[in-house]
Parts: C-alpha cells; structure tokens; sequence
C-alpha cells in the first residue's frame, strides 16, 4: 500500500521529492506560456512568418480564474483568523463575568448567577492524559512500524499495513463506547491489584471506586492514536534507502543495529512528525474521553481514582445544560485548547520544515 | 590460484569458529519460553500476588531476561541485543493487536443485536426507555445529509486552493497557505465545532431565525467542512504535483491558456487521486461527534431539511444512546457504531483501492 496518497498527513517523510518543488509552482518551467495566447485569432496584420502575437487581454479568464484560486487561497488564512477572532469574541464576556480566578479556580460552574470557572484543572488533565497516551503508544506503535517494515514478510507486512489505515479511520466515538463498556472492567482489575500492592506509590494511591480514571482515558487514548503513528512511521521507515540498510547490514550490523543505524535515524523528522500528530488528536480527542472519564474537577496525580476531566471532554459534557455564560466560558476553555494545539502542531511543522530545508541543501 | 583452492579444500577447517559465530539452537528460544513461564507461574502463584495475566507479563519479562543472558553468553553482546530488539518489536505487536481485535469483535457481536429492518426504518420519535425497538433513520439521514454539505463545500474550495498552491502561488504567500493548510490538519474537531457555535450558531442563524439562535445540520456542514478541507487540500496538492510537466508543456505548446491547460489536462490526470483524497475525508469526517453535537444539537425525530431545527447524525445517535438510560440503549448505540464503522470502512477501502489503479502512482 506504498501507493497511497495518504502521505498528505505527514510532511516530513524527509523525502526530497515532494519537497523540491514548493518553492516553484509544478510546471514551472513553462511559464513562459502563462500569458493566454491566442495564436488562432487572425493576426490582422497579415504578415508573412514572424507576426507578433497578440497581446494578453487585461481580464481574460485566465485572471479569473487565478483570482479563484487565490480567493480558496486566501480563504484558509481567513478561517484560521476567524477562528481565532470568534472564539474570542464569544469568550470576553463569560470572562468577564467570571467571580474567580480563571486559570487557578478548580472547578467549573459558570451557569451560576455568580460564575465560577477554571481552566486550570482541565488543561492539566488534557495534558496529562495526552502525554500518558503517547508515552505508552509511541514505543508500541514504533515496534509495528518496524515489525511491520522490516521484520514482517512483505505480504503479511503489506495486508497488515491496510489494516492499521483502515483501523486509524475507526471514528472515536466507537472506541468511547469500547472503553467504556468492554476495556473498562479489565482497567478496573489492573487497577485494584496496583492499589494493593504498589499503593504506597501516590500515583496508585487512594481508596476507590476504581476504573473511570485517568489510566482508562489515557489507555483508550493510546490505542486510538496507536494506528495513526504506526501507520505514518511504517511509511518513513519504507522510505529508507535500500542502500543505505544494505551497506550496514554488509559492514557486519546486525538487524537491530541496521534498524539503529539507517531507519531509526532516517526516519527521526517522520517519526517526530507522527508523535506531533498523535499528540494534535489526543490533546482535541473529545467524545472517547467524555465516555470512559470520571468527570471531576480537581488537579490530581492519581491514575486508578475514578476521576480526570479534559477540556474538550468538558466541553462535551457540559454543553447540554450551559446557559449564555456557560456557553462563553466553554468557548473560552475551547479558545485554551486552541490555543494549545495551534503551538503544538506550529512547532511541530517548523520542526519538520526547517529539517526538510537541510536536508534538501544537504542532497 | 588451483593450488591454493585444492590446498584449501584438502585441509579441514582449522578453526570453524572464528569464520562462523555460535547460534543458540533452534530449540532455544522455546525452552527459554517454557522456563519462563514455569518460573512465573511458580512465583506468582507461589506469592499469591497476582492470577494468570500476571504469569503471562512476568513471563514474558523473565523470557526477554533469559533470552538475553543465553544468548550474550553463547553468541555475544551484540547478537544478544539483536534478540531481545526483535523480541521487544514482536511483542509490540502482540500488545497492540490484542485491544484492536477487541474492539472489532465487541462491535461485531454486540453490534449484531439488533441489525434488523426496523433499525433502518424508524427513528428515536416517541421511543421511551422501555421500547425496545427504535432505529437510527433519523441519525443516517442527518448523516448523509451533513457529510454531503459539506464535501460540496470543500471539494471546489479545497481543490482551487490546491491549484493555487500548485500552479500560481509562489512567495511567501503561497508558502504560508501551505503552512497553515498542514496546521489546520491539527485543529481539534470540537475547537471547529465551538467556532461554528460561535459563528453561525449565535451569531449569525438569528438574522432567519426571529432573532434567536437555531441548531441545524448546516451549522454541523460548516464544522465538518473545517475539518476536511485541509485534508483535501493537502491530498489534491500531492496529486497535483505527480502531474508530469510533459502534460502541461504539451498544451502550452499548442496554444492553450494556462486556466485551460490546468482544467482540462492536469485536473483529469490527477481525477482519481483526488477522489482518493475526498473519500478519505469524508469518512474522516462521517466518524466525527463532537462539532454534530455542538451544533446539530441531535434531535430523535426525522429531519430532512438540514437549514432548519436539530438534526442528529450516526455518531451523535451513538453517543446520545450510550449516556441514555434505558436497558436497550446500549444494543441501538453498538448497532449504530458498527453502521458506522461499515459506513467509514467501505469508504476507506473503495478509496485505497481507487488508489491503487491510480496511473499517478509514485
């Protein structure tokens, strides 16, 4: 499945191919032939051979037309702006309305006739479910990539490859109602026998009821984002250079030293782009964390403790009942994450465009 | 050079050992593994700390130990490394295989309660929590509904904005649509919901309203249509670029203005990549909940005008069943997310299959 074009969603296979090009538009070199020429329309002068073409009308459809394009052009900049603008619009007036501390107040009642709300327990709850997440995907998923790349048969490799794409198009709402109906019972076993013998650790600490807690949110959250990183990793680590895994594995290398030598390192800007993407859909994942979450509000490092909130699980638990305040202060949560994922998913592009830009000078 | 070869051959192999490194046998890894076991199951249960899955994981720790130890001593450090490495990868897979198959079990059993006629013909209207029956129509046609919107929005959008970045764009400009077209990819579904609430919803759906703010399976169009026109976008600018120059040059050269040679030479070679690409983001965009329920709003009557009142869509049906009450809610909600996940899945594999006849491939 190597011909799929799904390569859209990374940019940073650290191929050269496609990166050669953006800085000139595809056909670059013809551009001599931009200008509509109508060589069909009678000259008029008649002249034998050599009669000058006719000049470019000033609004032919050819500037419509690159006009339209611009204008769809232009329209992805105005959506991001507007995002950013609306949100904020809607969300100035709940924070005004705020009696408490916006980043500090624990809690989430903005439907009051005296509103009280906080971001800060649902930003530390997003990000330590997020980060949990991907610190138990990111080596698994890795693994498939590499099992499926290298150590598989190319068949099996190929068919299991499908596989994991179409597992990735999985909507996230089915693996919400998974978690919270198969996945949680098992969490909730685990979690018991942790609090008994590792209770001394506050991270397994406290005294029940178990299952709806954070390591559920963050298990569910790690299977999901399973199939995206290991799908756009297997992509860059096929990507490799036959020679350049040959020529390890004629020096003496053995598997994993060929694997440590010539892919991990190939295919490292891959490899960080696809935990940034996986970090991207964690950080906004909403449905599957409102489903298996113990919603609570409050900041706390226990794992195994019915409880965790995020802020786009809030979002979606609190919606149903938000009044005019309410929904600004939920806008508002929303602009935070935003805020969040816009500096994340920036990062990680100018990681991987200034990694392609050395590279390209580099080839 | 014979002499050498047949005084080669006539003596034996003086030192075998240096030319070739010791291998563990076969029976290795296996014995390891039994002994592993054995010893996990001795422990654990010895203990008492722990039932079967416990002698499973400590087993499987003890085998990669003993793995590791057996074989630095007979074959050295190296090769022992490269063991435990591909054990470690191998197992990797194991683990994540085993909650996936899960998952696709559950849906399928659970899911197969209650796939018959009715779920397909009827919808949520006058169901209470101790009817049994009660179906998803309402949910499929908001569904059908609110993906079609909104792919008639993004395909032209997307597409011209992928020509732009293609043919005409260059500078600055062009580099920082590209830019944010991939940070788009990023946005969070609910974040392009809230904006859509705050946008259309509050804003703007008053002014046909009489003044106040009204769901509709538009709104859920417009937040659905944020999230796929980067996928697009992206997806028709990658099959653009596959377009050889040849083509291009070719009309160029006999005569056709750029506009032309762009609609009816380069978007035809790279058709079926795109279509490609726009059946990936619907289903991407089909499996959404959260922007449905933000402004959708979900609704269990049948509406078929998406302009007007709340609409519902498959997903939010699932979601909405699941936090329902009733004993039979959960069978309507698996019912739901294996329609669903059919639904994104014929898509997905129609799509890749489309790409594999694709004549642009790389």
């Amino acid at each position: 499945m190597g011909e799929t074009p799904h390569r859209s969603a990374d940019a940073g296979t650290g191929g050269t191919r496609v990166t050669q090009s953006h800085e000139w538009p595809a056909g670059a070199s013809a551009r001599v032939a931009e200008a509509p020429v109508t060589t069909r329309s009678p000259g008029g002068t008649g002249l034998g051979g050599g009669g000058a073409l006719p000049r470019s009308r000033k609004f032919g459809a050819e500037r419509a037309f690159r006009g339209l394009t611009l204008a769809a052009g232009t329209a992805v900049l105005v959506i991001i702006a507007a995002i950013a603008i609306f949100l904020v619009a809607k969300a100035v007036p709940a924070l005004r309305a705020n009696t408490e501390n916006f980043w500090s107040y624990e809690g989430w009642s903005p439907n009051d006739t005296q509103p009280k709300f906080g971001i800060g327990a649902l930003a530390f709850g997003t990000v330590l479910s997020s980060a949990l997440a991907l610190l138990i995907a990111v080596p698994v998923a890795l693994g498939i990539a590499l099992y499926l790349s290298h150590y598989a048969p190319r068949r099996l490799g190929t068919a299991l490859g499908f596989l994991v794409d179409l597992l990735a198009a999985v909507p996230s709402v089915v693996f919400g109602l998974w978690g919270r109906d198969v996945f949680s019972s098992p969490v909730r076993d685990f979690s018991v026998w942790l609090n008994q013998h590792f209770g001394w650790i506050p991270l397994f600490g406290g005294d029940g009821p178990f299952g709806a807690s954070v390591m559920l949110g963050a298990l569910v959250l790690a299977i999901m984002v399973l199939p995206i990183i290991t799908s756009l990793s297997r992509e860059v680590f096929l990507q490799t250079p036959t020679a350049n895994e040959e020529a390890a594995l004629a020096l003496g290398a053995t598997r994993w030293e060929m694997l440590r030598t010539a892919v991990l390192p190939y295919g490292r800007p891959g490899i960080i782009a696809a935990m940034m993407l996986g970090l991207g859909r964690a950080l906004g994942e909403t449905i599957a964390l409102a489903l298996t979450l113990g919603i609570t509000f409050g900041i706390s490092f226990n794992l195994i403790q019915n409880g965790g909130n995020t802020i786009a699980a809030n979002i979606a638990n609190a919606f149903g009942e938000a009044n005019e305040t309410g929904r600004g202060a939920l806008i508002a949560s929303g602009l935070v994450l935003f805020t969040i994922t816009l500096i994340v998913n920036i990062t990680a592009r100018a990681i991987i465009y200034r990694r392609r830009e050395f590279t390209e000078s580099a080839a | 050079m014979t002499t050498t070869v047949t005084s080669h051959r006539t003596r034996p192999p003086a030192q075998p050992d240096s030319l070739r490194a010791k291998r563990l046998p076969w029976y290795a890894a296996p014995a390891i593994a039994v002994a592993a076991l054995a010893l996990s199951a001795v422990v654990v249960y010895g203990t008492g700390i722990g039932g079967p899955v416990l002698v499973v994981v400590l087993g499987a720790i003890l085998y990669l130990v003993g793995l590791f130890a057996a074989a630095n001593v007979v074959e050295g450090r190296r090769s022992a490394r490269n063991r435990t490495w591909s054990a470690l990868i191998h197992s990797a897979f194991v683990l994540a295989v085993l909650p996936l198959v899960s998952v696709v079990w559950t849906l399928v059993s659970k899911g197969a309660d209650r796939l018959d006629v009715n779920f397909f013909q009827t919808s949520m209207n006058n169901i209470g929590a101790r009817d049994a029956n009660g179906g998803a129509y309402h949910a499929i046609v908001g569904t059908l509904e609110q993906v079609g919107i909104a792919t008639l929005i993004t395909v032209p959008l997307g597409v011209l904005c992928a020509i732009y970045i293609v043919e005409y764009g260059r500078g600055k400009f062009a580099f920082a649509i590209r830019f944010f077209v991939d940070v788009m990819t990023g946005i969070p579904s609910i974040v392009s919901g809230l904006f859509v609430l705050a946008f259309w919803v509050l804003i703007v759906s008053p002014w046909f309203n009489d003044g106040r703010p009204s769901f509709s399976g538009f709104a859920a169009a417009l937040a659905l249509s944020v999230l796929m026109l980067p996928t697009i976008v992206r997806s028709t600018e990658e099959m653009l670029r596959l377009v050889p120059a040849p083509l291009r040059e070719g009309a160029y050269a006999l005569g056709v203005p750029k506009w032309k040679t762009i609609l009816r030479v380069v978007l035809p070679t790279a058709l079926p990549g795109i279509v490609t690409g726009v059946m990936l983001a619907i289903a991407r965009a089909a499996g959404e909940t959260a922007p449905v329920l933000l402004v959708a709003g979900g609704g269990a009557a049948i509406n078929t005008n998406p302009f007007e009142n709340n609409q519902s869509s498959l997903s939010l049906f699932v979601y909405q069943q699941a936090g329902d009450a009733s004993k039979y809610a959960p069978a309507r909600a698996w019912t739901a997310a294996l329609t669903l996940v059919a639904l994104v899945l014929i898509l997905t594999i129609a799509a890749k299959l489309l790409a594999r006849r694709n004549r642009l491939s790389r």
